[in-house]
């Protein structure tokens, strides 16, 4: 393989970076710092990943690979929950649904024979399916809270219809499923066409041949709408709860 | 006075720290329409709220023909007493939709043309989009869905605050039209004390989360409701 041999290489591509922080100071977006934490974390988190990948190989253990993904997934359901804020039990609805999202893929995956039991395959994967059901969830969490707030009275019109609060809350559960799933069906419609993702492109760079990267690309597509339905409808069934008593009551918190 | 339909002792409500109900107690007669009057943040529509259970009160009871409703099933006692609210929030893409609503919801069903007619509506309306009624329009549908639930009492909490003077005219029309033939008992929240004389047969005053006191209308509208109309004028 040609290039990207250093560490120096790649660092120099961060003149692309200065590109952003000068647009940022010229027209004073007041995102220079936003920019620069990114710039480094993303390096440090990079570099991190890359060692732990290297080590686990390494170790040729489907236990380590296990407990990798499980923290993959404590910590993408962290972040869906502090995105979500004060919805109630956020974390565990989060875990609960990114969780089961990659179990059920991947195990899919496996039991199929799509792919391979080695870490090559499975840290890569589940990465991306940690990932996309991790903003699954919070566009589905946030939705369903704002929209909660919004939409108090024709809540509670239903409510007092003597509607249950599946039922009273069944139309904003619908529109945030579709938000939450829009994204990444637009996305897999126009795929090759406005953008080829990102596992193919690495995959032709490494040089691999292009057929075989789009035979795993194919793999990777389906199975992300496979386990960001999951999440989104997890998190659905989950998270509703969390705004009603079990009387059917609104709780208090839900402003409106 | 009539036996008891609805009664309410001691009943305390919070959110936060903040007190909105505090110790309040009410009487509504079967088959009359008591009036729920006060200054706004007095906790009148809090208290209509508490008595269908769509919040639990923290303090106090609501009794349903002397049954506390806490003991009962809340979806049941949501359709022995219905509600209206403020603003209509009607569903579905049609009027007889919207009118069949909560009906539905429980595997009944009803005649949205009679029910249409029981509300002053042309029962041609059902099959348009409640959108394209006035809003006047719209809360006799939301009248009519409550109805279809045939309940025992309906609660309604400022149904004309969002219409004009004549849309708000034929409602309280409607309501007084209700309880003469369908005998309905009605709690009926308002802050127009002028209202309240057209509509109500007797009024229960709030201030503060609590209660100040319960007339019959011409006691209240008499020389001896001086003081109280006084108080009350004060605050609106």
């Amino acid at each position: 393989m040609e290039g990207l041999q250093t560490v120096g290489s790649a660092l120099l591509t961060l003149g692309l970076v200065a590109v952003a922080v000068v647009l940022s100071l010229y027209e004073r977006l007041d995102l220079e710092r936003e920019i620069g934490v990114a710039v480094v974390r993303s390096f440090v988190q990079l570099a991190a990943i890359g060692y732990v990948i290297n080590f686990i190989f390494g170790l040729e253990n489907l236990g380590a690979v296990a407990l990798l993904l499980g923290g993959m997934v404590l910590f993408a359901a962290w972040t869906s929950a502090r995105r979500a804020g004060d919805v109630p039990r956020a974390f565990a609805v989060a875990a609960v649904a990114v969780g089961v999202a990659a179990v059920a893929t991947l195990g899919l995956l496996l039991a199929l024979r799509v792919v391979p039991a080695t870490a090559r395959y499975l840290i890569p994967l589940g990465g991306m399916v940690i990932g996309n059901s991790m903003n699954a969830a919070s566009l589905t969490l946030t939705r369903i809270r704002d929209d909660l707030a919004e939409q108090r009275p024709k809540v509670e019109a239903a409510l007092a219809l003597g509607a249950t609060s599946r039922q009273a809350v069944a139309p904003i559960l619908r529109v945030s499923l579709q938000s939450a799933l829009i994204p990444l069906i637009d996305a897999t419609k126009t795929t090759g066409i406005i953008f080829l993702p990102g596992a193919m492109v690495g995959m032709i760079i490494a040089g691999a041949d292009p057929l075989e990267a789009v035979r795993l690309q194919i793999v990777v597509l389906y199975m992300l709408l496979g386990s960001v339905s999951i999440a989104a409808i997890l998190v659905g069934t989950l998270s509703y709860r969390s705004f009603f008593t079990p009387r059917h009551q609104l709780r208090k918190g839900v402003s409106g | 006075m009539a036996s008891l339909k609805i009664e309410v002792r001691g009943l305390g409500y919070g959110v936060c720290g903040t007190e909105i109900l505090n110790g309040v107690d009410a009487r509504v007669p079967d088959g009359e329409i008591t009036a729920v009057v006060g200054p706004s943040g007095a906790g009148k529509s809090t208290l209509l709220r508490a008595i269908n259970r769509l919040i639990e009160p923290s303090s106090g009871e609501v009794y349903l023909e002397g049954v506390p409703t806490g003991s009962l099933d809340p979806l049941e006692l949501r359709r022995r007493v219905g509600m209206v609210f403020q603003i209509p929030a009607l569903f579905g893409t049609s009027v007889e939709e919207a009118v069949l609503y909560g009906a539905r919801l429980s595997g009944g069903d009803a005649d949205p043309g009679r029910l249409l007619e029981v509300v002053g509506l042309d029962p041609s309306l059902a099959g348009r989009d409640p959108q394209t009624l006035s809003v006047g329009q719209q809360q006799r549908v939301s009248i009519a869905r409550a109805l279809a639930l045939e309940p025992e009492a309906l609660l309604l909490d400022e149904p004309t605050s969002a219409l004009d003077e004549a849309a708000r005219r034929k409602i309280e029309e409607l309501v007084r039209d209700l309880n003469d033939r369908l005998g309905l008992t009605m709690v009926f929240v308002s802050h127009d004390l002028s209202q309240v004389e057209r509509v109500a047969d007797r009024l229960v005053l709030l201030a503060d989360g609590k209660s100040v006191g319960e007339w019959e209308r011409g006691d209240f509208f008499s020389e001896a409701g001086e003081r109280a109309r006084r108080f009350i004028a004060g605050r609106l």
